[in-house]
Parts: structure tokens; sequence; C-alpha cells
């Protein structure tokens, strides 16, 4: 399921062409316009909203999957019990560190990527297959290649790490190197897409700028520095909040890779939400505890508005 | 997997300049393009590995693999790791599985939600202020968040284990409607005037004037509509617990238990799940990439 950012930009964009007079409407029109949109409002309404609804209704109560409906009246009970529980504060922290650690080289990296492939003349494509694909394997094809490759002693990483003469680690197998390592596997699976977003950053920048700073004898090192890295200002804005909304809803990497352990020191919230629904059934609870870790998410995303607000005024 | 639509609207114009024939000038340049080069075949070597070690692990014969676990050569190449999970596994009907509710949804989006985005670009139906709101609601609501009230719906429903749980909750997409919303309004007024005065219907002017002149928002939603339902994994796993109705991510998630160790064909397994969308992105390079610069899709 995709979840999404919109800048204000694509929000208002959509309105534009319609702000036109209201007055003048077709007859019919209206009505045409609703006919159109009715069945997505009625999936969305159905599929989306509602389930949300019902997930804050949920969270009051004590749901259980065993049985259908809502269960007993719970009040805050659940919500009590998710504050007072470490395992729940540990999978929010699990997620926060995975955040932390992804982030930055998620898009440090993928900035350098397309800056070199942008000065490259030749083989783009080349270069835009090989750091673009991982993106589209499966996270569960990504689990058994990376499980493979972290594998002890059989293993490539060991083999390479023993052959430099360091005993490798454990790598999944360690509480404080399970979670580095899902970061590792992370950065080479997703970096593709932040690439091709500022690949398409890249498109934007004038070439004149370019021109007219060699001709003031910049250095290419400076023409990146003070052409390339400002004017991606925006860019650079975006990936980064959706790489940080994309890391907090880490899931996938964690539960195939490490399955949450050892002793769940890299179970991520997500996870402990699935754990606490699906194997101990507890719907209500894991309700509220989906909902604490939506606040979360809410509380990055209004940070991200008002820092790009300050930004676009700055310009 | 998150999404964006950044500045929609038509596709940029992009200024006459040629990319090629930019850079590289210069006088010290030439020695930092060279530089970039050799830092970016680094990178590429370093990204290319896992998948190439996968490949090959896959040819590898087991004996081999116990052997020599770490060693790139092999002596005799085999289809066998192959051979054995397509014969002790479901992976022929994991892949028709995600085939169909990954078409399914494509095609259901696209219909759906371009039309959502026409009926909100450009008619003037009452409530398009309201409807926009909830749909940037909507956008801020990960769907993980909404795992159990979900669950408890579709259990409700019956739809456990079939297609449509699957596709079902992917169908409305707020940033696809978004995306044609954008690239709708950017279509000339004139066109739908000259196409009401001829007597059009508004359905009419939907399917024969917008949705023809609308390939790069069609695409773009419709690939990534198809890789992310491909692709999906918390939800599948939760609904899908029947082994026939399996999608491949879900299908290869059970696959490591089965095989234990044998890395040959877990590789094996892990090359069958890779290898459709990476063989589609081959073909539809500059189509993806410019889908994705054109609609700012994440």
């Amino acid at each position: 399921m995709a979840v999404t950012t919109v800048t204000a930009a694509g929000a208002t964009a959509g309105g534009r062409a319609v702000t036109t007079s209201d007055e003048s409407r077709v007859p019919g029109e209206n009505k045409a316009g609703w006919l159109l949109f009715t069945p997505f409002l009625v999936l969305y309404v159905v599929f989306l909203i509602g389930p949300a609804i019902y997930g804050v209704v949920m969270s009051f109560f004590h749901t259980t999957l065993i049985h259908t409906g809502l269960g007993s009246w719970a009040g805050g009970a659940n919500y009590m019990e998710a504050f007072k529980s470490s395992d729940f504060w540990w999978s929010m922290w699990h997620t926060t560190y995975f955040t932390l650690m992804t982030t930055p080289p998620l898009v440090v990296v993928a900035l350098i990527m397309a800056v070199l492939v942008e000065r490259v003349r030749h083989f783009r494509w080349f270069f835009r297959l090989i750091f673009f694909a991982p993106y589209v394997v499966p996270s569960a094809a990504v689990g058994l290649i990376w499980g493979f490759l972290y594998a002890a002693q059989t293993g490539l990483f060991s083999t390479w790490v023993s052959q430099i003469g360091i005993t490798p680690p454990n790598w999944l197998g360690d509480p404080s190197w399970a979670l580095p390592s899902v970061a590792l596997a992370t950065i080479w699976w997703t970096v593709g897409f932040n690439f091709v977003l500022y690949l398409a950053g890249l498109q934007d920048i004038p070439r004149d700028l370019y021109e007219a700073a060699a001709v003031d004898g910049a250095t290419p090192m400076q023409q990146v520095r003070s052409i390339t890295i400002p004017l991606l200002g925006r860019t650079t804005l975006l990936v980064t909040i959706l790489q940080i909304l994309a890391s907090l809803k880490i899931f996938d990497q964690v539960y195939l890779l490490t399955a949450g352990g050892p002793n769940f020191t890299s179970r991520p919230a997500i996870e402990y939400i699935y754990d606490i629904g699906f194997t101990d059934y507890r719907a209500g609870y894991a309700a509220a505890a989906s909902m604490l870790f939506f606040v979360l998410i809410l509380l990055v995303g209004a940070v991200f508005l008002v820092v790009s607000r300050r930004q676009q005024r700055g310009v | 997997m998150t999404s964006a639509v950044s500045a929609v609207a038509p596709p940029r114009r992009r200024t006459g300049v040629g990319r090629s024939a930019v850079l590289g000038g210069g006088g010290g340049s030439r020695l930092f393009t060279t530089l970039c080069a050799v830092v970016l075949l680094i990178f590429a070597a370093i990204w290319a590995i896992p998948l190439l070690w996968a490949l090959d692990t896959s040819f590898r014969p087991e004996s081999e693999i116990n052997t020599h676990p770490t060693s790139w050569w092999t002596s005799h190449p085999t289809l066998s790791a192959y051979h054995y999970i397509f014969a002790n596994s479901d992976l022929a009907t994991w892949y028709l599985n995600s085939f169909i509710t990954a078409t399914v949804t494509m095609i259901l989006t696209v219909v759906v939600c371009s039309m959502a985005g026409f009926a909100l670009s450009r008619t003037r139906m009452a409530g398009r202020r309201a409807l926009m709101t909830l749909l940037v609601a909507g956008i801020l609501i990960p769907g993980q968040v909404l795992i159990l009230p979900s669950f408890q719906e579709f259990n409700a429903f019956s739809l456990l284990n079939t297609y449509w749980a699957i596709i079902l909750p992917a169908i409305a997409t707020p940033v696809a409607v978004l995306i044609f919303a954008a690239f709708f309004s950017g279509i000339p007024a004139d066109l739908v005037d000259a196409a009401r005065v001829d007597g059009a219907s508004w359905l009419r002017i939907y399917t024969t004037v917008f949705i023809p002149l609308s390939r790069p928002a069609v695409s773009a939603v419709a690939i990534f509509t198809f890789v992310w339902t491909w692709n999906g994994f918390l939800w599948p796993l939760l609904v899908l617990t029947s082994t026939k109705l399996m999608t491949i991510p879900v299908g290869l998630a059970s696959v490591q238990s089965a095989y234990g160790i044998i890395y040959g064909q877990v590789m094996a397994s892990a090359v069958m799940g890779a290898a459709p969308l990476v063989v589609v992105f081959l073909f539809f390079q500059r189509r993806i990439v410019e889908g994705m610069s054109t609609t700012g899709i994440k």
C-alpha cells in the first residue's frame, strides 16, 4: 500500500483549472462530475476512510481477532498500556534509530550518484539500470539474497572481512549489528529511487549557469558546490522527507532478515503492531499502538511542513 | 512504499540544450570527468554484486557451494536448482497470482483514478474543495497503520484469501487522482469547449479527448501501480495464507524456511522473484524514469 506526500504545488495544481466561475456551470456538469467521481469515492470511503475511523474506535475497545465485533469497552486502557509498555517504546526507538541510520546515506549517496551520472557522457542507461534495478526487486528476494550475503562463515561479507584479518561480526545475530546490517541492505535496495528523483531535479538546472561559471574559471568542484547543490535544494527537501517517511515504515526487511530478533532487539514499530495484533490477536491494543505510531508520522510531517514553508519564504 | 507528487502538471518543457552537448568541456574538467567515471564504476560494481552473486550461486551445483561457498567460479554450471524449485514449490502459481492481482489493480486504478481526476479538475462539480481536502487527508494515512481494521473488515466480508483482498484496497489511490488532475488541468480548455459545442457528453470528452492526450500520466500511474502491487508484502502476508493464493513476495518469504541452507535453491528463488520486474525495467527504463520525473511519483 502506497503512502504519499503531495507538495503544496501538486495539490493546488489539481484545483487550478476549475476555479473559474461556478455560476457558469453547464446544466448536467455537476451530475457528470459526481458520476465520474463516485467509483473512486466509494472505494476510498470503504477501504481507507472507513478503516481509519474504525481503527480509532477499535483502539478504545478490547477488540480481539478471535471474535468478530468490537468486544468490550476499554476506554483509555489500551493507550495507558502502550504508554507503560517498554516493548512498545523500544520498537518505536528501533524505528527511529533505523530512520536516523538510513536517511542521511540514502540522501547523500543518491545525490552523489546523480551528480556523477550527469557528468559522464556515455552509458548513462547502464548506471541508471544498475542503481535503480534493486528498487524493483521484491523485499522477499532482497531478504533471501542479503540473508545469504550475511550468513556466518559461508557468507560473502564474513569471508571478505576475515580476509582482511578482522573477525566478522555476527551480522544479523548480534543485537548491536542487526539493525545496522538491515540498514545497509536497505541503502542498497532503495537508493535508486532517490537517485532518479535527483536526476529529474538536475534536468531543471539551466545549462548556461555552468557555462557562465566555466567561463569565469570555476572548477567543476566549485560548480557542483555553488550551483548544483544549492539549486537542488527543493529536490533535497522532497527526497529527505520522503525518505524519512519511508524509513519510519520499516517492516519488510527486518521481518525477513532478523524477524525482529535477536530477542526483539531489532523489532520496529510496525512489527510490534503486527505481533500484538496477529500473534496475540489483541486487535484493540494493536490499534491503539498504531494510532500512537501514526502520531509520530504526523509529527514528522508537520515538522517538514514548517521547514519547507520557511525555506520557500527564504527563497 | 512511498510516493509523492511534486509540482506536477504536464511534462516540464525542457529548454533546447542537448544534454550530452554539455559538460566535459573546459580545461581541468576532462580530468574531473574521468575521475567521476572511475568513482561511478566503483559504485556500480558495489551495487551490482548482490544480484550478480545471487545469479552466480544459483547456477552452481550444491556440492560446490558447500565446499567453496564464496567462490564465483563454477566448473559445472547447472540449472538443477531451478528445476528443483519449479518442481517442488508453487512458484508458477505465485507468478500467476501476482500477475493477475497486479494487472487487475493496475487497470482499475487507472480507470477509477483518472475518472476522479477528470471530475475534480475539469468539471465544476459541487464540493470540489471538500473532496480535495479528503484526498490530502488520505495521503497522510499510511496503509500500515490500518492493517487491523482493514483485516477485520475483509474478514467480515469473507474476502480473506481472495484476489479481491489485494485488489480492492489498492484501487483508490489519492496520489494517482492528484497526478491525473494535475495533468488534465494542463490540457487547453478550448478542446473541452469545442467538444461541448459539438454536443459531446462529459464521459465522451473524458474518453476521447483527455485519455488519449494523457499517455505520460497513464503510463506512469500504470507502471507504478503494477510495481507496488507486485511487490506488496505486509498486507498480502496477512490476507493470503493459503499457499495456492500467495503472490511472489509472500511465497518467497515462505521459501527460506522450506529450503533451509540449500543456498543454490534459495538463490534461484530470489533470482526468479527479482527477474520479472528487472526485465520489465530493462525494457521500459526510459519511460519509467521519465514518468517519475514528469509526475514526481515515488
